[in-house]
């Protein structure tokens, strides 16, 4: 008897141990704060926006070890249920286009838990509030974080929502923090802080401290301190506290506008170096030859075309094929040009009116072979990673690094143009051809082999300026219309002709245009521009640096 | 050898078609097809012609209309606005189809009306617009503001929190009336004037850095900013990528958008774009068998399984429906009978619930606000409990607050109740 009980309660102590060790898993046990913890992760599952917003605060304050794993893949997109089971899990990589199946992570142990197909598993959404608030959560994390940058982030994020635990936390990270950037942010957020504080030498010192920074979200936050409520009484009891809080509000503004000035003046010269380079191909064509071409703007929109079909051969190196795409789209289009001029133009030489109606045609034919190929759909360039972002130099001032290194690359463009010009074989036989054909004839330049070549090289330039322009713009068969306009206006502002006054009128414009946009709106600080352009012809019809060569021996 | 049978075999089924064709070409109804196939609005418009292409084809499967078989009369007014009133005019007078789809631009449809009412033709509009306007000879099938952009902002204001707002747009009509209703809007809802920016740029404005840096400004002087885009076309993508340059993030200032959908999005890289926010009456995320089905159908048709589709397609396959369901009411195409017959008249939507004609000739729709994802596609964060009824005349504009649109019962698209005085077809 005693026996049989024995064995029985043997059998069932195996069961139970068993059990549970299904129910734990094979590689720990399982304490109570881990049941806590998946329970409230499930929670997640059919919760709206705001629900989840609590649930989040929840996990955030239960201590887990594996919240900061979890709520990192809630804001990544990588938080997804198995609809099966209903059992929350993480996933590896977040979900891309063609995906089929997801690799498993499992919440606890954080080890792989197998793969499963896109369709057993259902993702947990995030709004824009939720991932507002992830961020703030996380930046608690981040904190401690051994990277700097990753601190650096938190401590500016932690910012935007101050309470008590996180001033607690800020002064225990303050005191331990090396890096000196890092410490800067916590200290303004202690600063930040202190401007509540009721001790009037804590806000005084807060101010002194948040003096030099020139954040527009620390000079809303002293603001407040020089304004009057409603019934008349200062908000600021103190007035020592409400002078240094004037000063210093009236000090960021005077910085934040001298730095927006800056970028204003950038602005313009990014604009101008888009202009510049889509006019000093036409320089060449319009100026050198004096042949009108309406077709540069479709050659331009070859270039951007050529651009988006290297990246399409490339498709596993982006960062590497827009340096590609360069000379492959002056080939291109340089081709194309020198076809166009050995089929069409070279029976129209001197008659420009036959010329602008031949050219607009062949720009018609160009953009619907285009959109018969291609479709009139937007193609879609990839940015490379190097060109995109920004380079924050500080708050009020930002350089975006596409704009940066288009600046950069029309200076090179045109270095390098000049220098084709001024000192090659070919740059010498242009310059004497466009000259004094006749001479140069008779020095036993052929003429015609110059005119293809020179019309090339203008045309290879559109080409190069629409790699440029497809990192700005949309990719269609319409890009080169756009465009066309702008440049011949900076040709003719600059003097038909001279590539110097291309670059100068180009900038110019593009300065005086971003300067107006501001007061007058995009639409007005256009046609203002243009009437400044037709006032200016008036006064000095060939332009900023009055042109030498044939066309000029034309008019 | 092979070769040769396999294409003579084609050739003699060619010539069997065209003769069918021939043969059959007197018991066809004929619809028209008026959209842009080139030009600038090319992008946008094709896609609705290869909709209405799909649904004819689909209904000829089915065995036609009232017997006959469905036949489409393709013109391509090439982005041209008085090109598409001469296009209009040759559909309805020389070809004389039953009834057209088309139109994408508010010029467009502007242009077209005038020829609409003198022929008395049917047009089916499919896409979202300022309002203001009620013809006899149109059905509205995308949706009027009170469909889209007053609940976007609702749905900002209320759910949001948002304070101050930009109301950036293209220098057009649309943008123009719905940020005048906006505008109104916001005012009676108590926000302050300098807490509103409008703003416009021209078509296809590329150059975004010094209005994106306007922005950020604006919205950084601590009251939660919102954008309210109807930028239209092609400046959406650079728009959109100077806002990624700039970090500016939808959680800092959320982007509306009334005219960026999922066909725009496929042409850019969507990740900086990620939570910014469209206001639709369909997405295409939306999981509802009906949707599954007409996804599949469009990939099908146009043999390419990445292609998206977006709102106005369901707009136009919610107008071919109740077109058909209108002509087999009234047992004819004629133009008049099928007017009348379609107030009252329902078809179920893709994304659930029913579109159904009102007598001021548009329609009932459900308004979702979708936030971007990664893939180009829209989440859902927000939707109407039901369907919303369009409003021709906008509540908000002291200048329409007494006029109605009513084709059943008054007969009138611009009936003023104060005044009791139709002013017919002259708008404003």
């Amino acid at each position: 008897m005693m026996k049989s009980i024995l064995r029985l309660s043997v059998q069932w102590f195996i069961v139970f141990s068993l059990l549970a060790s299904r129910i734990a898993g094979p590689a720990y046990a399982q304490s109570p704060s881990d049941a806590t913890f998946v329970a409230t992760l499930g929670e997640l599952r059919g919760a709206s926006f705001a629900d989840k917003d609590a649930i989040v605060q929840k996990l955030a304050q239960s201590g887990h070890p594996n919240v900061r794993a979890a709520l990192t893949a809630l804001q990544e997109d990588r938080l997804y249920f198995r609809n099966d089971d209903q059992k929350v899990f993480l996933v590896k990589t977040a979900a891309t286009g063609d995906a089929t199946s997801f690799d498993l992570i499992d919440p606890l142990s954080l080890k792989s838990a197998g793969t499963v197909s896109t369709d057993n598993l259902t993702k947990i959404g995030t709004n824009n509030h939720l991932r507002r608030v992830l961020q703030t959560t996380m930046a608690r994390f981040g904190l401690s974080s051994p990277d700097p940058s990753v601190r650096l982030e938190a401590a500016l994020n932690i910012q935007q929502e101050l309470d008590e635990s996180d001033v607690q936390l800020l002064r225990e990270r303050s005191a331990v923090e090396t890096n000196f950037k890092v410490k800067k942010e916590i200290d303004t957020g202690l600063a930040l802080a202190a401007l509540d504080s009721s001790d009037q030498q804590a806000r005084l010192a807060a101010i002194s401290k948040l003096r030099g920074n020139i954040r527009q979200d620390v000079r809303n936050k002293l603001e407040p301190l020089t304004e009057k409520s409603e019934d008349g009484t200062y908000i600021e009891s103190d007035e020592n506290v409400r002078l240094a809080a004037t000063a210093a509000v009236k000090s960021i503004d005077r910085w934040r506008s001298i730095y927006s000035g800056v970028q204003t003046l950038f602005f313009g010269l990014s604009l101008g170096s888009v202009l510049v380079l889509i006019a000093i191909g036409l320089a060449i064509t319009f100026g050198v030859m004096g042949v009108i071409n309406m077709a540069h703007g479709e050659l331009m929109m070859l270039g951007a075309y050529t651009t988006y079909l290297v990246q399409t051969v490339m498709p596993n190196h982006t960062e590497i094929s827009i340096l590609v795409a360069i000379p492959a789209a002056f080939i291109v289009a340089a081709l194309m040009g020198i076809l166009i001029e050995r089929t069409i133009i070279r029976f129209l030489y001197g008659r420009p009116l036959e010329t602008l109606l031949a050219t607009f045609g062949v720009s018609l034919i160009l953009q619907q072979l285009v959109r018969s190929i291609f479709t009139a759909l937007n193609r879609s360039v990839i940015t490379p990673q190097w060109m995109s972002g920004t380079m924050q130099v500080n708050d009020a001032l930002s350089i975006t690094y596409n704009r940066l290194f288009i600046v950069i690359f029309t200076v090179i463009v045109f270095a390098g143009l000049l220098a084709i010009l001024k000192r090659t074989r070919v740059g010498l036989q242009i310059r004497a051809v466009s000259q004094n054909r006749a001479m140069a004839k008779a020095m036993g330049i052929r003429s015609e082999w110059v005119d293809a070549m020179t019309f090339g090289l203008g045309s290879g330039i559109a080409g190069v300026a629409g790699v440029a322009l497809s990192q700005l713009t949309n990719v269609n068969p319409n890009l080169g219309q756009s465009y066309i306009i702008d440049s011949f206006m900076v040709v003719v502002f600059g003097g038909v002709g001279n590539l110097w006054g291309a670059m100068v009128g180009g900038m110019s414009m593009g300065v005086v245009n971003q300067l107006l946009e501001p007061y007058s709106g995009a639409v007005l600080a256009k046609i203002l521009v243009l009437i400044a352009l037709i006032l200016f012809i008036q006064r000095r019809p060939r332009g900023l640096f009055p042109p030498t060569g044939r066309a000029s021996d034309n008019q | 050898m092979k070769l040769k049978w396999t294409k003579l075999t084609g050739l003699l089924l060619a010539a069997g078609m065209m003769f069918s064709g021939i043969a059959k070409a007197q018991d066809t109804i004929k619809v028209g097809v008026l959209h842009s196939l080139s030009g600038t609005m090319a992008i946008s418009e094709t896609t609705l012609k290869d909709t209405i292409l799909m649904m004819i084809d689909e209904q000829n499967k089915k065995g036609g209309l009232l017997g006959k078989k469905l036949e489409a009369v393709v013109v391509d007014p090439a982005s041209n606005w008085p090109l598409f009133a001469e296009k209009a005019q040759e559909l309805l007078e020389k070809d004389k189809v039953a009834v057209v789809f088309g139109c994408w631009t508010s010029v467009s449809r502007k242009s077209v009306l005038p020829v609409f009412e003198k022929d008395n033709g049917l047009l089916f509009y499919p896409v979202q617009y300022e309002g203001e306007e009620s013809s006899k000879n149109v059905i509205y099938t995308g949706a009027a503001p009170n469909q889209q952009a007053i609940p976007a902002v609702e749905y900002l204001m209320n759910e949001v929190g948002v304070k101050r707002w930009v109301l950036e747009g293209t220098d057009y009509v649309y943008p123009r009336t719905t940020n005048k209703i906006l505008e109104a809007y916001l005012l009676a809802k108590g926000v302050k004037p300098e807490d509103i920016s409008i703003n416009y740029t021209p078509f296809g404005y590329s150059d975004w850095q010094a209005r994106v840096a306007a922005i950020k400004k604006f919205g950084s002087e601590g009251k939660k900013t919102a954008v309210v885009s109807t930028i239209n076309g092609d400046a959406n993508v650079p728009f959109y990528k100077e806002l990624g340059n700039q970090k500016i993030s939808a959680e800092d200032i959320p982007v509306v958008a009334f005219s960026v959908g999922e066909e725009e999005l496929s042409g850019l890289d969507a990740k900086p774009l990620v939570g910014h926010l469209a206001a639709w009456n369909y997405f295409e995320s939306i999981s509802t068998p009906a949707n599954k089905a007409f996804i599949a159908q469009w990939h099908t048709f146009i043999k390419n399984p990445k292609r998206t589709t977006n709102d106005p397609m369901e707009a136009h396959y919610i107008g071919f429906n109740l077109w058909v369901k209108a002509v087999q009411k009234a047992g004819t195409t004629d133009t008049e009978k099928v007017i009348a017959a379609l107030p009252g008249l329902e078809t179920p939507n893709l994304t659930g619930g029913i579109a159904k004609v009102l007598p001021n000739h548009h329609i009932t729709k459900p308004v979702y606000i979708g936030e971007v994802k990664a893939d180009g596609q829209f989440d859902v964060v927000w939707k109407t409990s039901g369907t919303v009824p369009g409003e021709a005349w906008s509540r908000f504009l002291p200048s329409d607050k007494d006029i109605v649109a009513d084709w059943v019962t008054l007969k009138c698209g611009n009936y003023n109740k104060s005044t009791m005085k139709c002013s017919g077809q002259n708008f404003k």
